[in-house]
């Protein structure tokens, strides 16, 4: 099997990598995250092997451009000060906007999570990976990567919930 | 191919896009650039490496197709840059406004091998409004008794359109073949002739 040209592979995983990007950032910063996590995918896609997944590989690498970038400016994971407020530079619609501010929230519980959890629910729920790939980059077994999601999701509708 | 890019997701994607193909192309990392341009003949993909234009195709080809070949046979670091094919795209518009007789946008021969290669070096020997023979072409190659292979190598022409391989007709004057469909053979013809 051949290398598929990186133009299909930005195309059919650009948006869970965007995913994965705004759950560790705030908006702007998850664009930078997923313009370096590409880059650097592309530089390093010709030697990648044919059969590897590719979207496992991509979301590994989004992580840790997230981290580095959250090294890089010293500060910590989503906090509640740091909501993001810019509606976009295009003239996004009404409802969009409102979708977009319940994302951010999800997004905000997300990131409270206990670690384990929060990468469990992260890769599989807004990642779209099965618990089996969850499990390859998070460590441990595929049930442990589904028990740590599964308690995640306990832990958000609590929280989600509390919040009404 | 471009379905996902008017809705929200998908214009923030193309947005992120259009900066990806910016800073890939600043730090040299796009090896195959390609855009989409439109034209009479249909719409056509012109792909350009950092030497020069790689490929062009017609959409009946298959553009997806003709994608996973250039990742095969140049590299998978493929990307829609439509920067890079500025200068292509405004030489094929003078063209086909009939402003332009020749290309002057370097060329890339990477998917040009053997004898196939040697001829379809020739072709922009074949100047615009006229037209020559296989036969012709084979002699003008050396080898003369060669005429299917000569046949063969204008079929396969990585660079339809600016490397003039619809210049080439039968001996009895026929159009032959082309890839991009008789009618876009009998088009570019008539453009030339009528300019």
């Amino acid at each position: 099997m051949m290398l598929l040209p990186f133009e299909s592979v930005v195309r059919r995983h650009g948006e869970v990598v965007l995913r994965v990007c705004r759950s560790m950032l705030a908006v702007h910063d998850a664009d930078d995250a997923w313009s370096e996590t590409f880059l650097a995918a592309m530089d390093a896609y010709p030697r990648l092997p044919a059969d590897a997944n590719v979207e496992a590989w991509l979301v590994t690498i989004a992580r840790r451009k997230c981290i580095d970038l959250l090294r890089a400016q010293g500060r910590r994971a989503m906090t509640l000060d740091r909501i993001p407020e810019e509606q976009g530079t295009l003239g996004i619609p009404e409802d969009a906007v409102e979708a977009r501010a319940e994302a951010d929230a999800v997004a905000q519980a997300v990131a409270v999570l206990p670690h384990r959890q929060r990468q469990a629910v992260t890769y599989h729920y807004l990642g779209g990976l099965g618990y089996r790939e969850v499990s390859e980059i998070i460590g441990g077994t595929t049930e442990a990567a589904r028990r740590a999601a599964a308690d995640g999701i306990r832990t958000l509708r609590r929280t989600m919930g509390a919040e009404r | 191919m471009n379905e996902t890019k008017n809705e929200l997701p998908g214009m923030e994607l193309g947005n992120l896009h259009a900066r990806l193909a910016r800073e890939a192309e600043e730090r040299g990392l796009i090896d195959v650039g390609y855009r989409i341009v439109d034209s009479p003949v249909g719409r056509l993909l012109v792909a350009s490496t950092e030497q020069g234009i790689v490929r062009i195709a017609f959409e009946r080809e298959g553009f997806d197709g003709v994608l996973q070949t250039l990742a095969d046979r140049v590299s998978p670091r493929v990307l829609e840059a439509p920067a890079r094919l500025d200068r292509a795209a405004t030489e094929l518009d003078e063209y086909f406004a009939k402003r332009r007789t020749r290309f002057d946008v370097p060329l890339d021969f990477a998917l040009s091998r053997g004898f196939r290669g040697e001829v379809q070096r020739l072709l922009p020997t074949i100047a615009y409004g006229h037209t020559t023979s296989y036969a012709q072409l084979a002699n003008a190659a050396g080898r003369p008794r060669a005429f299917r292979a000569v046949g063969t190598a204008c079929a396969t022409n990585p660079l339809p359109v600016v490397v003039p391989c619809h210049r080439v007709l039968r001996g009895d004057g026929s159009l032959g073949g082309y890839a991009g469909g008789l009618d876009a053979k009998r088009a570019l013809l008539a453009l030339e002739a009528a300019a």
